[in-house]
């Protein structure tokens, strides 16, 4: 809140107390901060009204990569729509899938096996490192720490290894089925992911002790950009953002999906949301996101890694090319000719950057009637301008990578 | 587990239902989420009263959208609100429906500063006129466009193209 409330820069123009806008003298400039400005990460174009170095206004400009997501969605069969979901927030492609498979088995009513969602959170904590590990890294970038980022940013190479071996794809995954996996987690997935648990948190640790108390750093994002609590809520901020101003939300915690009620983990909060708290809650949700990973390893239950839902699971190809029922199945499936129940759903995962939501409306039919995207950082960024105001120009581009915005899931 | 929601949301039917009485067209409930249909002139009184409400306190807009339903005759279109109450922890979704005469909805800006850009967004897609809003213009699209995509009379490939024209495919 700091900077929110400091008006410095009026200072000048305050005669008896009170502000005279008439008689403002002073020379304004017009900075136009993107769309393509290496600086910004996305496409984002900000013009900002300057005082010398000082922000007083800025207009964000967003769609520059709009794909009308909602309306495509519209027109698909639903085993169709998880590549849209891919392209929203691509840092965490996997999270966006599995949100939307757990949509479409709340509507269909389909119970997933423990070993599903067991596999499910495995992939899901997985893809949350790699969001914040692009994050925060690129964080420590903006404020001039490029070493930082070198050592983490081969990590998550490594995660996108064990996607790749999981579905065969590294950033738009298309991991999932509706009821489960295309296959079950072999056993180079399960070596890369011991390998992983067992070398990253060495090289996240070596990249805490050279951020994390680093006086340069702490000096450049310790109360920058900051928001309290009660404007975060106004602005229906979630995840890492809302929960560094202090509010202690999280879909995992509080509507718990894919068996989270069965893991025991904390959720790191801060204190007054400024830029180095969200840098902390990330990192700290980075470890409590390890330590998901081995209970769920350890704890792993044998079983079936799909449901059993002929109508949306395609069958074995053996059976395809050697039974009627398989091939009709098949048919059907591809061709999306299956009805499903009318109805409403809205359901919620935590993002890499919050409450990622899916409002499913059906009518039955072959397509989704009309699904919304609840989009956290559409919502989020629209406080930008109110978190930089009165700050610098520099500040505001670490504000603006702190808030984790990405351009694909801003645009739709 | 199961029972303390059923419970809430039995509460939280009740007492709009006490509250506002025949504002409130119709409760359902639908996959643990209350759905609440009420008519549009009391959108303000109720969401301002779901927040302001010591035991509900549903003090988070979690989304709006619009919805446009060509059957329905004077009911076309629609706005739904997901509202969450962080300390209940529970969701409820507000719909109001308008005819597509009258497209005309108070904002939520007022109770709501997340609800900006949401409204925006639902009144590129739908062409819905949230009276009062600070800043109603175009978002995603360009400021010029004259038109509301989502809407379902625009089918997802623009015929008009002369471009895309595939005669052996018959597409």
């Amino acid at each position: 809140m700091i900077n929110i409330s400091d008006d410095n820069f009026h200072n000048d123009h305050r005669i008896n107390g009170h502000v005279e806008p008439e008689e403002d003298i002073r020379q304004y400039n017009y900075l136009n901060l993107g769309p393509t400005h290496p600086a910004t990460h996305g496409i984002f174009q900000n013009i900002l009204k300057m005082d010398g170095e000082i922000i007083v206004e800025a207009e964000p400009t967003i769609g520059y990569i709009h794909r009308a997501f909602e309306k495509l969605a519209e027109n698909r069969p639903f085993y169709q729509i998880p590549t849209i979901t891919d392209r929203l927030n691509y840092c965490s492609a996997p999270i966006n899938n599995i949100g939307w498979h757990l949509t479409i088995e709340k509507l269909l009513g389909v119970e997933t096996p423990k070993r599903v969602d067991y596999l499910r959170v495995i992939i899901m904590e997985l893809a949350r490192i790699a969001d914040h590990i692009i994050c925060n890294s690129v964080i420590a970038v903006d404020t001039g720490a490029l070493t930082g980022f070198l050592y983490v940013f081969q990590w998550r190479e490594k995660i996108y290894d064990i996607y790749e071996e999981i579905c065969g794809a590294r950033l738009t995954t298309n991991i999932g089925r509706i009821g489960g996996f295309e296959r079950d987690f072999n056993e180079t997935v399960f070596a890369r992911i011991e390998h992983f648990l067992k070398e990253f948190p060495a090289a996240l640790k070596e990249f805490e002790s050279l951020v994390m108390r680093n006086r340069i750093f702490m000096d450049r994002t310790i109360q920058v950009g900051g928001i309290s609590a009660e404007r975060a809520l106004e602005y229906s901020f979630t995840g890492p953002n809302l929960r560094a101003a202090g509010v202690d939300y999280d879909v995992r915690v509080m509507t718990p999906y894919c068996s989270y009620e069965d893991f025991d983990f904390t959720i790191p909060l801060g204190s007054s949301g400024d830029t180095y708290d969200r840098f902390c809650v990330r990192q700290e949700e980075m470890w409590q996101s390890l330590s998901i990973i081995r209970q769920a390893l350890k704890n792993l239950p044998e079983g079936n890694f799909h449901a059993d839902v002929p109508e949306f699971y395609l069958p074995p190809k053996e059976n395809v090319y050697n039974s009627m029922e398989g091939l009709i199945w098949h048919f059907k499936i591809v061709m999306g000719e299956i009805n499903v129940p009318k109805g409403q759903v809205y359901q919620c995962v935590e993002g890499g950057n919050g409450e990622l939501g899916f409002y499913l409306i059906s009518d039955g039919g072959r397509q989704p009637f009309r699904l919304h995207f609840r989009r956290p950082c559409f919502i989020y960024y629209q406080a930008y301008p109110e978190m930089i105001q009165g700050s610098m120009l520099s500040d505001a581009i670490l504000t603006m990578s702190s808030m984790n915005v990405i351009a694909g899931e801003l645009d739709a | 587990m199961s029972k303390v929601e059923k419970t809430d949301n039995q509460f939280v039917r009740e007492s709009i239902q006490n509250q506002f009485g025949p504002a409130v067209k119709s409760i359902e409930e639908s996959y643990g989420m209350l759905d609440i249909v009420i008519s549009k002139d009391t959108l303000i009184p109720v969401i301002t009263w779901l927040k302001k409400t010591e035991t509900l306190r549903f003090q988070f807009l979690t989304s709006l959208c619009g919805v446009h339903y060509p059957e329905q005759k004077e009911f076309e279109f629609s706005v739904v609100y997901h509202l969450h109450s962080l300390t209940q922890n529970i969701r409820i979704r507000i719909h109001i429906f308008m005819p597509e005469s009258d497209l005309k909805v108070p904002t939520l800006t007022t109770l709501f500063a997340g609800a900006n850009w949401m409204e925006r967004e639902t009144f590129e897609f739908y062409g819905i006129q949230f009276t009062g809003h600070p800043d109603l213009r175009t978002i995603l699209n360009v400021e010029d466009m004259n038109y509301h995509p989502l809407r379902k009379q625009y089918p997802l490939v623009d015929n008009t193209r002369t471009d895309k024209d595939d005669k052996y495919f018959g597409r």
